[in-house]
């Protein structure tokens, strides 16, 4: 049986959209799929080794960028955001009723062995390397490479 | 060998992920007894199991809404 393949293309580095895209990743991973997961722009955000802000990048404007957006602790949610304050409340939440939290779903992602794939491009403008994310980071890919090792799956924009 | 896990204060996807991580860690032919809830983790993680070559040798009821299927390696 030819393996089941998933790609996500993770864009978006909102709190409630990488719940969704680690939530299909874990589950699909679970489910023998080979799943890879591109980041890119805001998603870098998600898988920076450094999960509070610091200040990495090459250059002021990157370093500053970097620091303003952090890490996996300070990504915001994509509506009512409260300043920060609702990604803390939702993953408060997210433990009371027994759902796993982000840095769980990423864990398990990882556990299960989904290939994480960093943007060479926006990792360029940002002025990130890939000893800035988390060790589990495969490689660093563009386009063409994507496709490549997404050909005959299914491919998700999140 | 026999080993368990308990997923009932699990959702999905983590009720087939913690067992899939188990499934991974156990030696081939040991046995792992998941103690589940009725619905969702009933219906899916036995048949996960079983489409990922794992032999799910019983499902049996141990309460009201909880169950215990047993899947070997």
């Amino acid at each position: 049986m030819a393996t089941k393949k998933l790609s996500i293309i993770c864009f978006s580095g909102d709190f409630d959209k990488l719940v969704a895209a680690f939530t299909l990743a874990s589950g699909s991973a679970a489910c023998n799929y080979q799943v890879n997961i591109f980041f890119t722009f805001w998603g870098l955000n998600a898988i920076k080794r450094k999960e509070g802000r610091t200040i990495v990048g090459r250059g002021f404007l990157a370093r500053f960028f970097n620091f303003l957006q952090g890490g996996l602790q300070n990504v915001p949610m994509s509506r009512l955001n409260f300043l920060g304050a609702s990604p803390k409340l939702m993953t408060g939440m997210m433990r009371k009723r027994n759902v796993a939290t982000l840095k769980e779903l990423i864990e398990a992602s990882e556990a299960l062995g989904v290939n994480f794939y960093a943007c060479e491009m926006s990792m360029h403008i940002l002025g990130i390397e890939l000893k800035d994310f988390r060790p589990t980071v495969k490689e660093v890919l563009g386009v063409s490479r994507f496709l490549e090792y997404s050909e005959g799956g299914e491919k998700l924009f999140i | 060998m026999i080993h368990t896990i308990d997923i009932t204060k699990e959702h999905c996807p983590m009720t087939f992920v913690k067992t899939k991580i188990k499934l991974a860690q156990i030696a081939q032919g040991d046995i792992l007894e998941v103690t589940l809830k009725a619905g969702e983790p009933l219906e899916n993680v036995p048949r996960s199991a079983a489409e990922q070559g794992f032999t799910v040798l019983e499902t049996k009821q141990l309460h009201d809404d909880t169950y215990q299927v047993t899947i070997q390696k």
